[in-house]
């Protein structure tokens, strides 16, 4: 560990000079001779039948590219898990801001106006908005009982537990949409020609699923599909799935005009249209002995999916295996469930399910700890998993981790108790009140189960003549660091200069499919396979005598050279291989869900103005032991980045519904934390390593999207002795429960005047 | 972007004579921009219905900031940024100031305008509650010539006010008589910076004794304008400021007001965050009594 | 065709961005974000909200920093741009520039231009700034990626740096 001389140092992020500059180019920074300017025409329904489409005859509609589902070569569908929702609404509209027909014109202001010209009738149909309506099923939207998926997971004997209880704990537990963000919108560019082919270039995460679903919709074979990653703004799963559906309409553009198709939401249309993060509701029925040990329970987890399958079940996958938090359950039976609204899919989001769960997980724990009267320091000390003791699913915990001892740092970090101690004394007759709360969790990284196996990712690792290495690899930056920690892989695995390695732009023409940017997957699985095409190179010139053991940058260079005029090319691929021993049952929901998971204590500090009832985060502390740390920069970066979002969904961000639309699809009414609203974020890691990982690594992008929300939510209980159970959590709320508290002990006491 | 340029007449006559001879020439039918951050916003969102503007950014006649004896006259084209910046300006009219200083980020700061702010008349517009207890005179320049009216008063209804379609305002003035006053404003808002104001409060008042001789508040985002609260006014003043008449001056800022619901809030949210500022203000005047 | 009349791009703007004289002929309102990116190639400003709420437009004019997305080609007439093409001294990076690189300040770089400008013009008026005017400062600049921490390191080593110098 110790002789790394470019793992685990803060080398400069890859393309990160472009992006100090403004010569990084984002797919709208891109033009193309020829090109033509698309626009997306929607539903403005929740849920109905089109009846009539009608082009206004005021407008003049000469030089118009019109596309509608009649024009799909292939199937309808955007292919990704069920093929359930369509590229265009063809008859049947099930949410609003459903597309239904494309429009692509020279001048983007043009097209523009166009959109509110084509006149479209619907016979509207009753729809449904919410988790309760959907479960009545006082409308069928999706298959027969609205119900996308469903999942159990059973350990033991849990219908056994309630006898021996000394208390049950019960509670609710619900967390809304969330918009992603990223302050690149959705966006993408399409080239079609009988030679060639298929070309598309987008904002993404995923080349390969854009590449798959393009197949189907276009009828094209793979090769005369090429898709190519351009530097994307943020993304944060809101570009994992849903630039296969724009890529779709900028494909069908191209095809029908046989020119180029630029289509770029604005911010309007990227909000109320695309995905969010699910909605959740989540429920507890925990048995519990006298000293608070968890004994069982149940738990009840389900999500709002929107109106279309999409990746709702994987979420649903993820939220249910994290339900239960780093606690040991003896028994337990969690059901999880996914149901369709009619509103525009909800999709990935950064933590995808388990931000969910967790935040349940974490305030119901507190419930329990005032229930049996402990502390939430020692509720959790008592329940925490340890090693060789098992998961939910029954994974067995390999490795030594000490929750406790990290509890136990986490809490000397953030001044707990003495902070604890000052603002109970503090807070009585202060016109701010201030708390401290804590959320201990884990999560997993990697796909779960056999999805790993199942993706079968491959790397590539070619050199050149200059002693040049490439990376190839489907992975995609969009900020996480993915260019420059891969290549300090490769790097560290050829002991070669930092700056000796590159990384191919993800080009489905040119790199193999490592699976897609997700999951918290790419340090970890993806850094593995590089640490392993690398090795091969290292072994291929090594075991042909051309490269001694140790070597230099020109000797290595030598080597290539030799190489490559032998043979012609210098390449190594690595092909995921499932580790050992590890096992997974898909129908009982049971074994090793992922190959590693990171552990967390995070504790935020809030104060309370009693006046306006504004919350704001005064302090966060975020300590994690993610295995081992690549780059200290971009770690840090990474949680700090992540807690900001988790404040924002605790705190600030609300989506405001009207019958399945989004109301404040802007930037001046979707708030998100500004650097005058975030505290200091303080972050701390534990390395215990990871066999799995290269140089022992974890994935940690999604990890810190899990703390905040229920550590804000318990310091605020801790500050107001009022307990929220739900966020976004609005000074509008804080309100209405400290009023309603007031009047009650007002009522109480008789004292009418405040 | 939601509108088509193409669309769209500017004209940026060199000089205010031109710009108003413009305007008389045609009433309503041309809409001055001066910063923009109101105007363009709208225009991107395909929402603004004029389609010939004429710019008034950069007329030195509307610009300055003039320091007089009795008054200070901002001019109507000042930036935010200018307005925070100024020395009298912030010594004197603290709350004007910090208005500035809330309005949107660096960036429109250093483009809105005061004017700007006044006649796009958002209900939830940071500066107007000063400009109501700084008891501000706007002056209006036409072809007629000048005219002064007080800012009490300016705005009659949601975006209606006392301006002619030929008037501009030239500037606002400000009366130097602050100083042994409390300078009390508060905005609440959905995040600390860049966020339009819920509830927003600028009060001032004066104690002799421990009693108000001069009490002063008004209220923004509650109402179709900003308001002055008259009743806490006649409530508050030449009493000692007690328990009760605090009680009393929340209960009157709850009648005066007609709150929203609207995406950003709840009508009984600001209500009672409305009532608590005011209380607060009052209490402190009342604590700053005390310490002298 | 009731097709509304289209007026003719009859408006031509001079204005000095980066050091050299531009003329652009445009539609007056033509906003001076789509002017930079089209007619002049300076793809650095970028359009996030098109509502002056996430600066990722923001460039410096006559010294100042704005949002380009809210104003009018015709009022950048006869101004000083300087965007985040024109930091850079050929080769070499500004402190700033370098800041960003080496504290993580930039991550998936959409908001980078705005932000650097906005420090950048921050420094040249408070070359010692403090943690909270740097918060002040930046507070119209959104970024999704980092949660500002290494945003504020940055601008701190560039002051520091500068200082130093």
């Amino acid at each position: 560990m110790t002789d790394e001389r470019v793992v685990g140092k803060r080398v400069l992020r890859k393309e990160g000079r472009d992006k100090v500059t403004g010569a990084a180019k984002y797919i709208d920074d891109i033009v193309m001779e020829g090109m033509l300017y698309g626009a997306t025409v929607r539903s403005h329904v929740s849920r109905g039948i089109i009846s009539k489409i009608s082009f206004d005859p005021e407008f003049d509609w000469t030089d118009f590219v019109i596309v509608t589902a009649k024009d799909i070569a292939g199937k309808n569908c955007i292919a990704l898990i069920s093929e359930d929702q369509p590229c265009l609404a063809a008859q049947r509209i099930n949410h609003p801001e459903e597309p239904i027909l494309l429009l692509a014109h020279e001048d983007a202001h043009v097209v523009r106006k166009a959109v509110d010209r084509v006149l479209i009738e619907y016979e509207p149909l009753p729809a449904i908005y919410s988790i309760e309506e959907s479960e009545r099923q006082s409308e069928t939207i999706w298959g027969t009982d609205n119900v996308f998926k469903t999942f159990l997971i059973e350990k033991g004997d849990v219908d056994g537990v309630w006898e021996k209880a000394d208390f049950i704990v019960e509670g609710e537990y619900v967390t809304g949409a969330q918009e992603q963000l990223y302050i690149e919108n959705n966006g993408m560019i399409a080239k079609f020609d009988e030679v060639h082919g298929l070309t598309v270039w987008g904002s993404l995460q995923c080349p390969y699923y854009v590449h798959k679903a393009l197949m189907g919709l276009c009828n094209l074979p793979s090769e005369k599909v090429r898709v190519v990653q351009a530097e994307t703004g943020g993304a944060f799963g809101g570009k994992e799935e849903y630039p296969s559906m724009i890529a779709g309409h900028a494909a069908l553009l191209a095809m029908k005009s046989r020119r180029p198709v630029k289509l770029i939401y604005d911010r309007l249309e990227d909000m109320t249209a695309t995905t969010k993060r699910h909605p959740s509701r989540t429920r507890h029925r925990t048995a519990v002995n006298r000293t608070g040990e968890i004994l069982g329970g149940e738990i009840e987890f389900t999500i709002d999916g929107g109106a279309y399958a999409t990746l709702s079940s994987v979420v649903l996958s993820r939220g249910t295996i994290h339900a239960g938090g780093p606690y040991h359950w003896p028994n337990v039976r969690i059901r999880g469930k996914a149901v369709a609204t009619n509103a525009p899919p909800h999709g990935a989001f950064r933590g995808f399910g388990a931000p969910q769960s967790i935040f349940a997980m974490e305030r119901h724990m507190e419930r329990i700890a005032k229930t049996v009267g402990v502390s939430p320091v020692e509720i959790r000390r008592r329940n925490f998993l340890k090693p060789r003791q098992t998961t939910t699913t029954e994974q067995v915990v390999r490795e030594e981790i000490d929750l406790g001892q990290l509890l136990d740092r986490g809490l000397e970090l953030s001044s707990y108790s003495a902070k604890k101690a000052q603002f109970t004394k503090e807070n009585h007759g202060s016109g701010i009140k201030r708390g401290i709360g804590i959320a201990t969790f884990l999560h997993g990284a990697g796909f779960t189960g056999s999805g790993e196996r199942y993706l079968a990712s491959v790397v590539g690792v070619e050199c050149s003549a200059d002693g040049q290495v490439c990376v190839m690899v489907s992975s995609t930056e969009f900020g996480q660091g993915t260019n420059t920690v891969l290549c300090q892989i490769a790097a560290e695995a050829l002991a070669l200069p930092y700056e000796a390695v590159r990384i191919a732009q993800p080009d489905t023409s040119q790199v193999p499919n490592s699976g897609p940017t997700v999951a918290s997957r790419t340090a970890m699985i993806v850094g593995s396979l590089v640490r392993s095409a690398a090795l091969g190179i290292k072994q291929t010139l090594i075991g042909s005598g051309q490269l001694r053991e140790q070597y230099s940058s020109q000797e290595f260079r030598a080597a290539c050279q030799n190489h490559i005029e032998q043979h012609g090319s210098l390449k190594s691929f690595a092909r995921y291989d499932p580790p050992e021993g590890v096992f997974w049952d898909d129908v009982k929901y049971r074994g090793e869900a992922y190959a590693a998971f990171a552990w967390a204590v995070y504790i935020a500090e809030v104060a309370i103005d009693v006046c306006t009832y504004n919350v704001s985060v005064q302090d966060f502390v975020a300590l994690q032991e993610v295995g081992r740390v690549l780059h200290p920069v971009l770690a840090e970066g990474q949680i700090a980045g992540g807690v900001a979002q988790g404040i924002g969904f605790a705190l600030y961000e609300k989506v405001i519904w009207d019958k399945g639309r989004m109301q404040n699809g802007q930037m001046t009414n979707y708030i998100m934390p500004t650097s005058a609203d975030l505290p200091l974020i303080r972050v701390f890691f534990e390395e215990m390593g990871n066999i799995h990982g290269p140089h022992g690594a974890k994935g940690i992008g999604e990890l810190p999207m899990d703390g905040p929300a229920p550590a804000i939510l318990n310091a605020i209980e801790d500050a107001l002795g009022v307990a929220f159970d739900s966020v976004p959590l609005m000074p509008e709320d804080v309100f209405e429960a400290v009023s309603k508290t007031l009047d009650n002990s007002l009522a109480a006491t008789g004292d009418g005047e405040r | 972007m939601r509108s088509d340029p193409a669309e769209y007449q500017l004209i940026a006559p060199g000089t205010v004579a031109e710009v108003i001879r413009r305007l008389a020439d045609e009433p309503g039918g041309w809409l001055p921009i001066a910063g923009g951050t109101d105007v363009m916003v709208q225009y991107a969102a395909g929402k603004l219905s004029a389609r010939r503007l004429i710019s008034i950014a950069n007329l030195p006649e509307l610009r300055g900031i003039e320091v007089l004896p009795h008054e200070i006259r901002i001019g109507a084209c000042s930036t935010y940024t200018q307005i925070r910046e100024h020395k009298v300006v912030t010594e004197e009219f603290p709350l004007l100031a910090r208005a500035a200083r809330w309005t949107g980020g660096v960036a429109n700061q250093n483009r809105g305008t005061l004017g700007g702010n006044i006649v796009n008349a958002s209900p939830a517009a940071d500066s107007l509650p000063a400009l109501l207890v700084y008891e501000a005179n706007l002056i209006l320049i036409s072809v007629r010539g000048l005219r002064t009216v007080p800012y009490l008063g300016f705005h009659t209804g949601y975006k209606k006010m006392q301006l002619a379609p030929d008037e501009l305002i030239q500037s606002v003035c400000l009366p130097r008589c602050y100083s042994g006053y409390l300078h009390y404003a508060r905005k609440v808002g959905a995040r600390n910076a860049q966020a339009i104001s819920k509830v927003c409060v600028a009060a001032l008042g004066k104690l002799r004794e421990s009693r108000a001789v001069d009490v002063r508040v008004a209220l923004g985002s509650v109402a179709p304008v900003p308001i002055r609260l008259d009743e806490i006014e006649r409530v508050a003043i030449d009493k000692p400021l007690e328990t009760d008449v605090i009680a009393r001056c929340r209960a009157a800022v709850v009648r005066a007001i007609q709150p929203i619901d609207d995406v950003r809030s709840s009508a009984r949210y600001r209500s009672a965050v409305a009532g608590n500022l005011v209380v607060e203000f009052l209490e402190q005047l009342l604590a700053s009594g005390k310490t002298t | 065709m009731n097709s509304p009349a289209r007026i003719a791009r009859n408006c031509e703007v001079s204005l000095t961005v980066n050091g050299r004289t531009e003329t652009v002929r445009a539609f007056p309102m033509e906003r001076l974000l789509d002017v930079l990116r089209r007619d002049l190639g300076l793809t650095g400003a970028k359009e996030g909200c098109g509502e002056g709420e996430c600066g990722s437009c923001s460039v410096l004019m006559n010294g100042e920093v704005v949002n380009s997305c809210l104003i009018p080609i015709l009022q950048a007439a006869g101004t000083t741009l300087i965007t985040i093409e024109g930091l850079a001294a050929g080769p070499h990076l500004s402190q700033l520039q370098t800041a960003f690189l080496e504290c993580g300040g930039s991550q998936c770089g959409i908001c980078t231009p705005g932000m650097i400008l906005a420090a950048h013009n921050l420094l040249s008026k408070n070359p010692e700034p403090t943690l909270g005017e740097i918060r002040e400062a930046l507070a119209g600049n959104l970024c999704r990626c980092t949660g500002y921490m290494q945003i504020f390191e940055a601008v701190l080593q560039a002051a520091q740096r500068v200082k130093g110098a």
